[in-house]
């Protein structure tokens, strides 16, 4: 399976999908960790995508959400933006009015968080 | 020695947002590290009004597609509104 076929089915299959720089546990951006605490203050669930360990995976995930910078959050396949929009829409209480919307309103009740590693081929 | 005057890097962009968003009201752009690299632009025009932030941001990125492109910007911090 190629990078965009594993991408999409992240985009598609999570819940809350955040591709970043670096994972939850050792991020390696700043902005990647504005998107990252602005996600966990709302109580996401979220599947983070490293995107550091190939360049062709940046690439690709630009090519298919038309947005040319890291982070990038999803939720439930739509394009919700990078660091700026969700700290945005968080403290204006927006994100969690969305994720309520998409998820249910229980969303917060399982407080995941898993990171998914992409491999070519 | 003159000092570094940061409208030498905030200047090119000014005028790429200008040309895209000719209504804005609001319109600033910072260098916050004093780098030439690290931008906080500011923008608010009735053109905005209606779309989604994605939508906004969109805007100012399609705006700053050279400078994001050939890494001039290595890091943009975007706020967008729309003007009544």
């Amino acid at each position: 399976m190629s990078y965009s076929e594993k991408i999409k089915e992240v985009i598609d299959g999570s819940d809350v999908a955040l591709f970043m720089k670096g994972t939850p546990a050792f991020v390696m951006c700043g902005n990647s960790d504005r998107a990252l605490q602005a996600l966990r203050r709302a109580g996401a669930p979220v599947t983070a995508v490293d995107v550091l360990p190939d360049p062709t995976i940046r690439q690709e995930l630009s090519a298919i959400s038309g947005w040319p910078t890291i982070p990038q959050v999803f939720v439930k396949g739509e394009l919700v933006g990078g660091a700026d929009i969700v700290e945005e829409l968080e403290q204006s209480g927006e994100l969690e009015l969305k994720l309520r919307e998409r998820l249910g309103d229980d969303y917060a009740a399982a407080r995941d968080e898993q990171t998914v590693a992409l491999n070519a081929g | 020695m003159a000092r570094y005057d940061r409208r030498v890097s905030t200047e090119p962009l000014r005028d790429l947002l200008a040309g895209a968003f000719p209504d804005a009201t609001e319109l600033e752009v910072i260098d916050r590290t004093g780098g030439g690299d690290h931008f906080q632009v500011v923008v608010t025009a009735a053109s905005l009004s209606g779309l989604s932030l994605v939508e906004q941001h969109r805007r100012v990125y399609e705006a700053l597609s050279v400078p994001l492109a050939d890494g001039t910007i290595h890091e943009l911090r975007i706020k967008t509104k729309g003007a009544a």
